[in-house]
């Protein structure tokens, strides 16, 4: 029950009367701006009851759960994306509008809609209504945000709101759970169709406007006073000095999240594998099953799981800095020098991350609304050296850059060349950036808009949830590409057999792909050796390591002395850079390749960035070999 | 045309958001954009007869956030040059 004293809310989502024991709609869709807790409130009503795909044929992620009745039936819910209008200029609003007009095969009509708003902007997020209204569908509008309405000394008068609209109106706090069962009461019930007294034309935007603001005034609404503590936040965190100083520091924290506390968790999911595979094939005894079993299947998904804690760690900082509102603020510091390379603030963030790994941060340009920016931030994302870059990396930069000191105790060569590649790797998303954003992504005129929410306390149920879906849609990869390719490059690895024992490495199919693309990649300084690594490298970048380690014979380390000198053997120092450089530009993982389909909703970008960066890395590898060889 | 309104609270010519500085406020007269991005920045409360008062903004000044209808919307100074206003006091 909300304390304000002009809120008659009691049984204000039954303000019109139905006849009792209806039968519970089949699906209900959950529309609502950006910003007006709508996934909050989603997450309320369906709990752990969610699922998450993408719309067929576009990038917008659907998400649907069930929530349940309190008679035990089940009603389908279906999260639409943020918008401010219906107005099919966005695929966001193309997709809302489709949804809710039932013109989309692969999701039900709709039979009733939650209109989610923020109750302390009431009047400029009722412009929504009016477009909904005017669908004809039952609609109970959900003013959110409640408590801090309340606490700001805002007002209205429900039923009068509710008269006005001629739909139901529920007093909702989706983050404190109040007036949840109003919500549920609707959902129950008969749900009329709406008959508003009257509607704007809704394309014009000032009539829209006019209508709402005169809805409001109708209903008495009296808006919030401002928001003390965010404006208290802001003098600080958006200072001219102070403010980029915090930015910094969050900016630090990140990076050294992702890259040394996650290190420890990485290593020890590891070494769990590799104890629990070693395990297993020591019970199953030797023979081809378990070699494929663990050698395959086993190290292959693991190899993709060990980056889970930098998911969930990264999604973690991303939930925290979005729900408390500062992501916001974070994306304006970053947007100028963002803007320098045609992207924007909000691609900061999945950049940094993207030094860590390219996979969770293609997952957190989801926080990007601007779709060309989205993609463009997308394809420069796996320029950024990660973390499965350094085991090459130090490898080859041991077995052949001699240690010496540059620049006094400062540097040494070996960590200038390390330092020369995350350079390299950031030039090159900066020029793709450039060419992007001047030819196929440009975005002309449109214009950045960016909207400063006020500073929330994120609650433990929202990031938890956030949590939980990244994890699902990481593993579920994990489960299906990733396991197919692996267990495929396993294959290629080990036949021919002879007498039922697969082939030593150097005479398997993947040898007589390494022989057959050798004549591609002589000119860059390898020979059939090093292309076998490349093939298996396929599947993740630090693969060579052990592959060159199993055709040596040696233990697959970087740090193995006797591997890195075996590497001279094959590699001339011209050779090694050209691998460097390959190595720094070639999109060698299939976790990325599979995590850009997802993300951009088919095989067009993910080729597009395979073959675009395969170039790079050829002509790259080539220059590099012919002007040091 | 540029010289709408009310002359007496003293406009400029041609001004426009840009030309505010921060906790000044001005009334909005125009977007000069195209259809769908001033119907874009309208749906964001940015309309003709508004009051839009400057407020922080990122180091060097751009992009600035401006009080629009109840909200805190942050413009690239190359967008806030075209949205023009009416000085108000």
């Amino acid at each position: 029950m909300s304390g304000c004293s002009d809120c008659h809310a009691r049984g204000s989502a039954t303000l019109i009367e139905f006849p009792t024991s209806p039968a519970a709609p089949k699906a209900v869709a959950l529309i609502g701006p950006p910003n007006s807790g709508k996934t909050t409130l989603f997450n309320r009503l369906t709990g752990l009851r969610q699922k998450v795909a993408n719309f067929p044929g576009v990038t917008v992620e659907q998400h649907s759960g069930i929530a349940m009745l309190p008679d035990g039936r089940a009603v389908r819910i279906i999260d639409l994306p943020g918008v401010y209008s219906l107005n099919a200029r966005s695929e966001d609003e193309q997709v809302a509008y489709d949804v809710l007009t039932g013109r989309r095969e692969d999701t039900p009509k709709p039979e009733a809609i939650l209109l989610v708003l923020d109750s302390t902007n009431l009047q400029r997020h009722l412009m929504l209504a009016a477009p909904i209204l005017s669908l004809g569908v039952p609609t109970l509008i959900i003013l959110n945000m409640a408590d801090d309405l309340r606490k700001r000394g805002g007002r209205l008068d429900l039923k009068a709101l509710a008269a006005q609209l001629g739909a139901p109106v529920a007093l909702v706090s989706a983050r404190q759970g109040e007036g949840l069962d109003e919500v549920v009461d609707f959902l129950a019930g008969a749900m009329p169709k709406p008959a508003p007294k009257e509607l704007p034309v809704l394309q014009d935007v000032p009539k829209c406007r006019q209508w709402a603001g005169q809805v409001g005034t109708r209903a008495r609404y009296r808006p919030p006073v401002a928001p003390k503590w965010t404006r208290r936040l802001d003098s600080v965190l958006l200072h001219p000095a102070a403010g980029p100083l915090v930015f910094l520091a969050v900016v630090v924290l990140v990076f050294q999240t992702m890259f040394s506390y996650a290190t420890p968790l990485h290593d020890g999911l590891q070494w769990l594998f590799d104890i629990s595979g070693n395990w297993v094939a020591k019970a199953l005894g030797p023979s081809l099953l378990t070699s494929l079993v663990i050698d395959g299947v086993w190290k292959g998904v693991g190899s993709v799981i060990v980056f889970l804690p930098q998911v969930l760690l990264l999604f973690l900082f991303v939930g925290i800095l979005e729900d408390s509102g500062y992501l916001a603020r974070a994306a304006l510091i970053a947007d100028r020098t963002m803007a320098k390379v045609g992207l924007q603030g909000k691609s900061f963030i999945p950049l940094l991350s993207a030094y860590a790994c390219a996979v969770p941060a293609i997952m957190a340009t989801r926080t990007i609304e601007n779709k060309r920016d989205r993609f463009a931030t997308i394809m420069i994302a796996p320029f950024m050296t990660c973390s499965a870059r350094l085991a090459p990396y130090t490898l080859i930069i041991l077995a052949f850059i001699p240690n010496r000191r540059v620049l006094g105790v400062f540097l040494s060569t070996q960590t200038a060349a390390m330092l020369g590649l995350y350079i390299l790797g950031f030039v090159a998303a900066v020029v793709t950036a450039r060419i992007l954003k001047s030819s196929i992504l440009k975005s002309g005129s449109t214009p950045f808009l960016l909207e400063m929410p006020s500073y929330r306390w994120p609650t433990l149920q929202s990031l938890g949830m956030r949590l939980l879906d990244r994890a699902v849609v990481f593993l579920r990869r994990a489960g299906t590409v990733i396991l197919l390719v692996t267990v495929v490059l396993w294959v290629l690895a080990h036949v021919p057999f002879s007498h039922g024992r697969p082939a030593p490495i150097e005479s398997s199919v993947a040898a007589s792909i390494g022989h057959a693309i050798e004549p591609a990649i002589k000119p860059l300084g390898f020979n059939w050796k090093i292309g076998i690594g490349l093939i298996t490298s396929l599947a993740a970048r630090e693969t060579i390591v052990s592959t060159l380690g199993s055709i040596y014979g040696m233990e697959g380390d970087e740090h193995n002395a006797g591997l890195q000198q075996a590497l001279h053997h094959d590699l001339s120092p011209g050779g090694a850079v050209a691998l460097l450089v390959f190595f720094a530009f070639a999109m060698q993982c299939i976790s990325t390749i599979a995590v850009v389909r997802r993300e951009t909703g088919g095989w067009k970008w993910p080729a597009l960035q395979f073959a675009y960066m395969s170039f790079l890395a050829y002509a790259g590898a080539f220059v590099a070999f012919h002007v040091l060889g | 045309m540029q010289l709408s309104g009310n002359s007496r609270l003293g406009e400029r010519f041609d001004a426009s958001l840009q030309d505010l500085r921060r906790g000044e406020a001005a009334v909005l007269d125009r977007i000069d954009l195209p259809g769908d991005d001033a119907r874009r920045l309208m749906e964001m409360g940015f309309l003709p007869g508004t009051t839009v008062t400057a407020g922080l903004s990122a180091p060097g000044g751009d992009p600035r956030v401006f009080q629009v209808d109840g909200s805190e919307i942050a413009l690239r100074r190359e967008t806030a040059r075209r949205v023009k206003v009416r000085m108000a006091k």
